[in-house]
C-alpha cells in the first residue's frame, strides 16, 4: 500500500508531538463516531490546516467525511484564499463559504466602518451551522492562545443561540468526549486543544505541511499603529502621521486582514521559524490581534455570543 | 524542547492562593511573555493593588478575575530545559469540585494546597480522596503562605501529620509535603532561604524529576471507534478498524478477540498514513486490519488473549463521583459511555456514600452534589470492563442523561 502523505523526517521524531497527534486524531474520529453533520472551519490560516491535515490522516484512506467551511470576512489576503482554492481542490475537500459580505449586503449585520470585522463572522457562522444542521463544528482553537481560550472544553456544547456558558460547563473525564446534545445544540469541538504555537510549527515541519507564502518572511510594504505592524491594503492605509516602509516581515497568524499585524522577521524556513518562535517573549495574538487588545476580557465576550 | 510530557493538576480551598501560586510558577520559571506581564500590571493597577498580582496570569474569565476566585478548569502549556507541562488549574469552591474532578481524571501528579494558617480543611480532604480515586500516582502537599506562619517548622509538621492521617485512611501510600510561599516565591522554583529547616527541594524542581508510575502491563486493548471503508477505486474492499490502543502493545499477528461477541481473528496489518507499524504501543491511534471478515462496529473491543482477562458483563458494581445538583437515587436510568460504548443504564442500588469529615463509607439511599460513593448499575447490554485500578481507560465511565445529554457522574469499575 502507497502512503498518502510524505513520511515524517527520522531526526524530527518527537515524541510529544505524536503524542498531540494521536489525541487529535482521537477526538476528531469520536466526532464521526458520535455525530450526523460535522463541519471542520477552515480559515487557511496555519491552526485549521494543522487541523485538517490530521482529519485526512484520521480516516486515511477513505477520505475526509465531512466538508470544510470557511468563514469569509472579506478581508482577506490573496495569497491565503489562493492556497485555500488550490489546496483544497488537489485534495478533494468540499468548501462552504460563509460570506461576512452577504450578511452585511442583506442586514444581517451591521458593518462599523473603521472597525474589524471578525466580530461580524459570529452570525454567519451561526446562520450557516443552522442552514446545513451542522452537529458538531470543529475549530483550530488552541489553549494556549488566549486566557478564555484556556478554559474551553475539547467537546463544548453551545445553545440553540450558540452561546458558551464558562460557568456551567460539562466536566469532562479522561478521554470520554461527551457529545451528547439536544436538538438545535450544537457543539463546538477542538482537537487541537493542548496544542501551542510551537507545536504546532513543530508538526509543520516533521510532517512536511505546506501553509500560505505570508507566514514566511517576505519583503511588504507595511506602516505602524497601535505597536502593530500593518500591511498597506485596500483596506488598511496609512493616516497621514504613519510612515509607510519596505520591511522583511512575517504574519504568526492569518485573520481579518484589517486587524492582522506583521511581526519584523527574517525566518524564511519552517525551521527558522520554530527557531524564531521557541526564541519570543511575546505571545501569539498580543502581537498580531488587535481585536483582542480592546479589553481584559474582548475574546471571553466574543466566545459567549457564539464566536470561534 | 524536552520530549517527556508531564500532567500536573492543582486543587486547593478557597484563598489558599493557587492561581497565585500557579502564576508564581510560570513567571518564576520565566515562561511568562513580555505582554502577557504587562497586562498582568496594567489590570493590577486598575485594582489598586500593590505590585502585580499574578493570580490573573491564570483567572482568565471576567467572573473570575472580578471575584478574585478561580471558576473554571485553566489549562497552561510550559516547557523548561528539563520538561513539558500541562497543568491544569482548578478551583476551590465546593460548587465547582466536578472541574477539581476534571482536572485530576488525566493527571499524573495533584499539587494539592493548604493554607499554612488553616491547615488542613474538609476541601483538602476531598481533593485527597478525588485524587486518590482516580488514580493519580503522585501527590504534593503544598503548604502555602508560609510566609503569613513566620516560616515556622512546627506550623508545617502540623500540617503534614494531619494530612498524613487523612492520606493513610484514604490507602494513599505515599505523597511529598513541601513548604511555600506563593507571593513570595519561596520554595516554588528557587530553594527558599528562609526555610532552613527544610531540606527537600522546591515546587518546580520536583515536577521536573519525578517519574510517574505507570499503568500495570496488561494485554493489549483497542476499543474501535470507526469503520474504515473508503470504497475508492484504489482501496475497493479496504475495511479497517480505527482506535487508540488503550493498553498494552498490539502487534502484526497477534490473535485477537473481539467482544463483547467472542469472535477470534488475527492482525493482519497495523496500517497509519505514514506505513504501516510492526506494533502499536498504548496512546497510539492506528487503524488495523483483521484477517478474517468478522463483524465489528464502533463500540467493540479488540482485545490480546492473556491474564488478567477483561470481564464482559450487564452488572457493574462501581464507584461515582456525582457531579451534578438533582441526586442521584435507585431506578434511575441513564446512558453509559465507556470507551466508545454507550448504553442504557439502570441504577440497582446505592451502596454507600464516603464521609469527607470521617474519611469512611456508611450507607446511603441518595448521593448528591460532590459525593463519593458505590453503586450497582444494570445495563441494557454488556460492556467490556477492567478494574479501574489496573486500567484508566476500560475502568472508566460516564453516567450521561438521556434527554439533555449533561454528564452526571464519573464512574470507577471496582
Amino acid at each position: 500500500m502507497t502512503a498518502l502523505l510524505p513520511h515524517p523526517s527520522r531526526d524530527l521524531d518527537r515524541t510529544w508531538l505524536t503524542d498531540l497527534e494521536d489525541e487529535a486524531i482521537h477526538i476528531i474520529r469520536e466526532v464521526i463516531g458520535q455525530f450526523e453533520r460535522p463541519v471542520l472551519l477552515f480559515s487557511g490560516g496555519k491552526d485549521s490546516i494543522v487541523m485538517l491535515h490530521l482529519a485526512m490522516k484520521a480516516f486515511w484512506p477513505s477520505r475526509l467525511p465531512f466538508p470544510v467551511m470557511h468563514v469569509d470576512t472579506g478581508h482577506n489576503f490573496a495569497e491565503v484564499i489562493g492556497y485555500r482554492d488550490r489546496k483544497l481542490d488537489d485534495w478533494g475537500v468540499k468548501l462552504i463559504v460563509a460570506s461576512v459580505q452577504d450578511a452585511i449586503d442583506s442586514g444581517r449585520v451591521t458593518e462599523t466602518v473603521g472597525q474589524t470585522r471578525n466580530p461580524l463572522q459570529t452570525v454567519p457562522l451561526l446562520d450557516a451551522i443552522t442552514s446545513h444542521s451542522f452537529d458538531a463544528v470543529l475549530g483550530g482553537a488552541r489553549r494556549d492562545e488566549e486566557k478564555s481560550r484556556a478554559k474551553e472544553r475539547v467537546f463544548s456544547v453551545r445553545d440553540d443561540f450558540g452561546q458558551w456558558d464558562p460557568r456551567n460547563q460539562r466536566p469532562e473525564l479522561w478521554d470520554l468526549y461527551n457529545g451528547r446534545h439536544r436538538i438545535g445544540e450544537h457543539v463546538r469541538v477542538f482537537p487541537l486543544s493542548n496544542w501551542t504555537e510551537l507545536d504546532i510549527w513543530a508538526y509543520i515541519e516533521r510532517e512536511g505541511i505546506e501553509v500560505p507564502s505570508i507566514y514566511y518572511a517576505h519583503d511588504r510594504e507595511v506602516f505602524e499603529r497601535d505597536g502593530m505592524l500593518l500591511a498597506v491594503t485596500e483596506w488598511t492605509q496609512p493616516r497621514a502621521n504613519e510612515t509607510v516602509r519596505l520591511q522583511s516581515v512575517r504574519y504568526r497568524t492569518v485573520g481579518d486582514a484589517t486587524c492582522t499585524g506583521a511581526i519584523a522577521s527574517t525566518a524564511r524556513t519552517v525551521s527558522e521559524i520554530v527557531t524564531e518562535t521557541a526564541a519570543s517573549t511575546v505571545s501569539e495574538r498580543g502581537a498580531t490581534r488587535a481585536d483582542d487588545r480592546a479589553s481584559e476580557a474582548a475574546m471571553e465576550d466574543r466566545k459567549r455570543q457564539g464566536y470561534f | 524542547m524536552p520530549g517527556e510530557l508531564l500532567r500536573v493538576v492543582t486543587a486547593g480551598s478557597v484563598d489558599d492562593g493557587k492561581s497565585t501560586l500557579v502564576g508564581r510558577l510560570l513567571h518564576d520559571a520565566k515562561v511568562v511573555l513580555v505582554d502577557q506581564m504587562t497586562a498582568v500590571e496594567l489590570a493590577s493597577e486598575r485594582r489598586g493593588y500593590d505590585g502585580a498580582d499574578l493570580a490573573l496570569l491564570v483567572d482568565g474569565l471576567r467572573a473570575e478575575r472580578e471575584q478574585g476566585i478561580t471558576i473554571d478548569v485553566a489549562y497552561r502549556y510550559f516547557a523548561t530545559t528539563k520538561r513539558t507541562f500541562i497543568l491544569a488549574d482548578t478551583p476551590g469552591h465546593v460548587q465547582y469540585t466536578r472541574n477539581t474532578v476534571t482536572g485530576a481524571s488525566t493527571a499524573d501528579v495533584a499539587v494539592i494546597l493548604v493554607d499554612a494558617r488553616s491547615g488542613v480543611v474538609e476541601q483538602t480532604k476531598r481533593h485527597l480522596a478525588v485524587a486518590s480515586l482516580l488514580r493519580v500516582s503522585e501527590i504534593v502537599l503544598a503548604v502555602n503562605k508560609m510566609d503569613l506562619v513566620e516560616y515556622r517548622e512546627a506550623v508545617f509538621d502540623r500540617i503534614v501529620t494531619d494530612f498524613a492521617a487523612a492520606a493513610s485512611n484514604l490507602k494513599v501510600d505515599h505523597f511529598t509535603p513541601i513548604p511555600v510561599a506563593a507571593l513570595t516565591g519561596d520554595n516554588v522554583v528557587e530553594r527558599s532561604t528562609r526555610m532552613d529547616w527544610y531540606s527537600g527541594r522546591s515546587l518546580l524542581d520536583f515536577l521536573e524529576r519525578i517519574e510517574p508510575a505507570l499503568d500495570p502491563d496488561l494485554p493489549a486493548r483497542f476499543p474501535v471507534q470507526i469503520v474504515i471503508r473508503p470504497r475508492t477505486v484504489e482501496h475497493p474492499d479496504y475495511r479497517g478498524y480505527a482506535g487508540r490502543v488503550e493498553a498494552g502493545v498490539l502487534r502484526r499477528g497477534d490473535a485477537v478477540r473481539v467482544l463483547p461477541s467472542g469472535r477470534i481473528s488475527t492482525v493482519a496489518a497495523i496500517d497509519t498514513p505514514n506505513g504501516q507499524l510492526e506494533f502499536a504501543p498504548a496512546g497510539r491511534s492506528v487503524t488495523i486490519r483483521l484477517s478474517d471478515d468478522v463483524d465489528v462496529a464502533r463500540g467493540d473491543l479488540i482485545v490480546v488473549d492473556g491474564a488478567p482477562a477483561p470481564l464482559v458483563t450487564r452488572e457493574l458494581r462501581a464507584t461515582v463521583c456525582w457531579l451534578t445538583d438533582r441526586p442521584l437515587r435507585s431506578g434511575d436510568r441513564f446512558r453509559i459511555r465507556h470507551t466508545t460504548r454507550d448504553v442504557q443504564a439502570i441504577v440497582d442500588a446505592i451502596e454507600s456514600r464516603l464521609d469527607i469529615t470521617t474519611l469512611a463509607s456508611a450507607p446511603a439511599t441518595e448521593l448528591t452534589l460532590n459525593d463519593i460513593g458505590t453503586i450497582r448499575i444494570r445495563l441494557a447490554e454488556p460492556i467490556v470492563v477492567d478494574p479501574y485500578e489496573i486500567n484508566r481507560s476500560t475502568g472508566a465511565f460516564l453516567l450521561v442523561e438521556e434527554t439533555s445529554g449533561a454528564t452526571m457522574a464519573a464512574g470507577l469499575v471496582s
